[in-house]
């Protein structure tokens, strides 16, 4: 054990961690996302013991600026922060002076000023964290914006899934719901095929990506479907993704009733799946609408793990992004 | 005021003749191109050696945004026909999406009187379709037509209103004037911000589907068909839009078109950036959206081919604020009318465009589609007699866009960095030397 | 620069068995012991302790593996960040745990490893063993068990090589005036 565990690490030592930002999987090499994976197990490691709680940061300062809801993000960070020693601020656009108008560029500046080290930016437009990181020296982790990408989202769920099967090649994942408009499913797509999984993505013909997919991939990596029925023969792993009541409103689904009948995640539809398949779910949850819920709460779930888990894999980003950052 | 003045050795481009071959003399006196020919003497004249560099019509500019009055701290009449000078612009048509709009004949005369007072180049107003740009009900179009209006649009919105803009195409075809539509159907856009497709999946931003731009050129051109008015359809920038002009074109439709620098050169991969962490250029954010390289090559063919009548830049000058914000939030509109020529002159180098059908879509392409040869005798050529607007431009003469330094208030374009090809030696506007820039060959 | 082996594997094989004797002598018998090798070559060599003892003790020593990287006190002070290690620790509530490291040199290293081994628990006593003490102490650290004492000036190094890590067992000194034994 020791022996595989010294190798790889010290392949991975070499190549270190140059990055600022954290703003998207698609934008991290394979031995990044290993790296991260890596020092995910040291965090949770030390998650799990007595004292959850190292000083490594102590003396940063970690801000979270959320302009959207947000409760497991922007708690888990906020747990991740201080179990690593930080000082972690909490800033939501409603309490701030974001609410009076301050533009992005102006707040981003302003925490640096005030000697945020990281901010973990939340925003309900795409690009927002792209544009924050160039305005700032600080570390900008994307926690989810607009519609295009959420990384840590997507490096947790891999965590997870890593910590059920190990190596993840060859796996099949697919990815059902409104797959369009999720940075959760984005980010995942990207990740998940850098490390050789097959990745199906499942959803009604209006909220299913008509350029993303198979053109961008190897033959096989990527494919995009209608028929979840037959997405899911096999599957290692169904990912449910969050229906927005919204989406019916606009037109794009008749109703939730019809979607509940092509495309909700039920026990009976995971007898097709492959026998040890795991159910996720980014949350929040609609149970009943994506996803039932004995599926919800049932064994194949590890939704309360992909939870526990995004605390060790934040601290690993944080870790990477905060403590080598003296120059 | 009037000067005497002799370009010596000058590749010269008129619409009628094409480009020389050889080099010729160009004699602009009394207000008036007076000769063009080999071995032009003249007695009392400013020779300017014009070796390498070629002679043209002034350009005539059918769709730029002045933002006065209302939107002074994005650009003024003075700043922005300043940038339309010295981007060799001798005549430009004033968008009426300013603050009050010209949708009556008095803002329009007050309009005149800012004009009379503060602009470098020709400004010619276009009033708005309906009152207030609104899309609720026309405005008084033969008042605006009375008071000096050359065109009608509400651009930067479409006219939505099927039957408005039937009712004002019949209203202004009566008068003789174009109506400059912004063929977009609102509902299908959707309030999106780049192109639908590749790119805006990628990014995660809401895209606009080309259908949108489609189906609004083919109401407008079914609606110019029953009406028998004059359709001007702006800055075009889809594959089939063109096919559409086309058609209607052949079908001998009173229709025309524009197509913009911006959108013959960029893509939506503009949006984007060159690969890596995604720029989310706002400088690229522009309505119609930036599309894709087949549209764009379309959009070229279409130029070549005489479909697309005019070149004209949507110059739209925003303040920094306007830009430096998240791409969805952000004002769309390029700053185009410093970088118009040094793009054009990019595309002619690669061989993606033919330097007279550029030249053509700057002088006589334009002037025709407005009717402006009524207003002012023999805009857009250069023949003798005619006022003595033209342009001495130098078309290898390589620079870079520094951003900070454009004439325009408005400092977004998606260009700067980029080395362009062709810059203005020297602007005539009525016969005056009203520009010179650096060192002209003797 | 020069380097010079300075021991080979039968050097180091003998100073092991004479460390674990000593370990299990100090602690009068092996009952209560836990070693704790620190990441990367003290692991090893406390795997080594643990089957000595368990050779002459016939008895299996609670052995853990320790990476301190989380509580190094220069780990906010680089450009780029220390690789971090998992550490695998057994119970060490009221144990005697004994410090395994390769070279003791600023006593940096020692200092971080009783507080990554604190968080693991509350020992009754904690020991330092190490296979070099190469001098240079800048913390008040001093070793219970020490295989050699290498006397080395400053610009010079030492480095251990271990079969499990660099595939050798060896302990070789570089620098401009290798010390000599």
């Amino acid at each position: 054990m020791l022996d595989s565990v010294e190798m790889s690490s010290a392949d991975l030592s070499l190549q270190g961690w140059q990055k600022k930002d954290l703003l998207d999987t698609d934008v991290l090499t394979r031995d990044e996302i290993m790296l991260i994976m890596q020092n995910a197990d040291v965090m949770a490691g030390v998650r799990s013991r007595r004292e959850r709680k190292v000083a490594t940061l102590r003396g940063r300062t970690i801000v979270t600026l959320f302009y959207e809801q947000s409760t497991r993000t922007r708690a888990s960070f906020e747990v991740a922060g201080k179990a690593l020693g930080a000082d972690v601020v909490n800033i939501t656009a409603s309490g701030s002076s974001v609410g009076k108008g301050e533009s992005l560029v102006d707040t981003v500046r302003t925490l640096e000023a005030i000697g945020a080290d990281a901010l973990v930016l939340r925003h309900h437009r795409s690009g927002a964290a792209c544009l924050a990181a160039r305005h700032t020296a600080a570390g900008v982790i994307n926690g989810g914006d607009g519609t295009h990408a959420h990384p840590t989202q997507a490096l947790l769920d891999l965590f997870t899934m890593r910590r059920r099967f190990g190596d993840i090649a060859g796996r099949k994942i697919v990815i059902v719901g409104d797959v369009l408009h999720s940075r959760v499913a984005r980010s995942n797509l990207w990740s998940l095929v850098a490390l050789g999984a097959q990745v199906v993505l499942c959803g009604p013909a209006t909220l299913l990506p008509r350029t993303i997919g198979g053109g961008d991939f190897e033959e096989g990596r990527c494919e995009v479907t209608t028929d979840f029925d037959a997405a899911i023969q096999g599957a290692d792993v169904v990912m449910a993704l969050r229906m927005q009541k919204e989406r019916q409103e606009r037109g794009l689904i008749p109703s939730l009733r019809e979607y509940i009948n092509g495309y909700q995640v039920t026990t009976r539809r995971l007898e097709r799946a492959a026998p040890d398949a795991l159910v996720m779910h980014p949350g929040p949850m609609n149970e009943g609408v994506e996803i039932a819920p004995d599926v919800a709460h049932g064994l194949r779930s590890v939704i309360e793990e992909q939870v526990a888990n995004g605390v060790a894999v934040r601290m690993a980003i944080l870790y990477l992004l905060v403590a080598g950052r003296y120059s | 005021m009037s000067e005497r003045v002799l370009f010596r050795g000058a590749r010269v481009y008129d619409p009628g003749d094409g480009l020389s071959e050889r080099a010729l003399d160009v004699l602009v006196a009394d207000g008036v191109v007076a000769a063009v020919g080999l071995d032009v003497q003249a007695d009392d004249v400013r020779v300017i050696g014009a070796t390498g560099c070629i002679v043209a019509p002034g350009f005539i500019d059918l769709h730029a945004h002045l933002r006065e009055p209302g939107f002074e701290q994005k650009g003024t009449i003075a700043t922005e026909t300043l940038a339309a000078l010295e981007g060799g612009f001798t005549t430009i048509c004033a968008m009426p999406n300013t603050e009050p709009a010209p949708d009556s004949g008095p803002v329009v005369e007050a309009l005149l009187k800012r004009i009379a007072r503060d602009a470098h180049v020709r400004v010619l107003p276009i009033g708005c379709v309906t009152r207030g740009r609104a899309g609720k009900s026309l405005a008084e179009l033969s008042e605006l037509a009375a008071a000096g209006c050359v065109a009608f649009s509400d651009d930067g919105n479409a006219v939505a209103d099927g039957r408005l803009m039937r009712h004002a195409l019949e209203l202004a075809g009566a008068l003789g004037l174009p109506i400059s539509e912004h063929s977009d159907d609102p509902v299908l856009d959707a309030n999106g911000s780049m192109n639908e497709g590749r790119v805006s999946e990628r990014l995660g931003l809401p895209g606009q589907p080309a259908a949108a731009e489609v189906a609004a050129i083919a109401r407008d051109i079914a609606l110019c068909e029953t009406t028998g008015g004059r359709l001007h359809v702006a800055h075009i920038s889809t594959a089939r839009g063109v096919e559409l002009v086309a058609e209607a074109k052949a079908r001998g439709l009173a229709v025309t078109c524009e197509v913009t620098p911006s959108h013959l050169y960029l893509t939506e991969d503009a949006v984007a950036g060159p690969g890596g962490v995604p720029v989310y250029d706002t400088n690229a954010r522009v309505n119609p959206p930036l599309r894709t390289e087949t549209d764009r090559r379309a959009l070229l063919a279409g130029l070549e081919a005489g479909v697309i009548d005019a070149i004209a830049t949507d110059h739209a000058p925003h303040a920094v604020e306007d830009k430096l914000c998240e791409f969805d939030d952000a004002a769309p509109g390029i700053s185009v009318l410093d970088t118009a020529l040094g793009t054009l002159g990019l595309l002619i180098e690669r061989g993606e465009l033919r330097m007279e059908t550029a030249f053509r879509a700057l002088t006589a392409g334009p002037a025709r589609a407005f009717g402006l040869e009524k207003r002012l005798p023999g805009i857009g050529t250069l023949d003798r007699g005619v006022a003595g607007d033209l342009v001495l431009l130098d078309p290898s003469a390589r620079w870079v866009v520094d951003a900070t330094r454009m004439k325009s208030k408005g400092k977004n374009t998606p260009l700067a960095g980029q080395e362009l090809v062709g810059e203005v030696r020297a602007v005539m506007i009525g016969g005056s030397l009203v520009f010179e820039r650096g060192q002209v060959h003797a | 620069m020069t380097e010079t082996l300075h021991l080979g594997p039968d050097e180091i094989g003998r100073m092991i068995r004479r460390l674990a004797h000593e370990i299990v002598e100090n602690n009068r018998g092996a009952e209560g012991l836990v070693l704790a090798g620190m990441l990367a070559r003290g692991y090893p060599l406390a795997a080594r302790l643990e089957a000595e003892i368990a050779r002459f003790e016939s008895m299996d020593v609670p052995t853990g593996s320790l990476d301190i990287g989380l509580y190094r006190d220069d780990v906010t002070r680089r450009s780029t960040p220390i690789s971090l290690r998992p550490s695998q620790m057994p119970d060490i509530d009221g144990a005697t745990v004994v410090l395994v490291d390769d070279v003791l040199f600023t006593g940096r290293s020692v200092r971080a490893a009783l507080d990554a081994l604190l968080d693991f628990g509350r020992p009754a006593r904690v020991r330092l063993a190490v296979l070099i003490d190469r001098g240079h102490r800048e913390l008040p650290i001093r070793p219970d068990f020490v295989g050699k004492n290498i006397p080395t000036a400053l610009v010079q190094s030492v480095d251990v090589r271990l079969l499990e890590t660099d595939g050798e067992d060896g302990v070789y000194v570089s620098g401009e005036e290798a010390a000599h034994a």
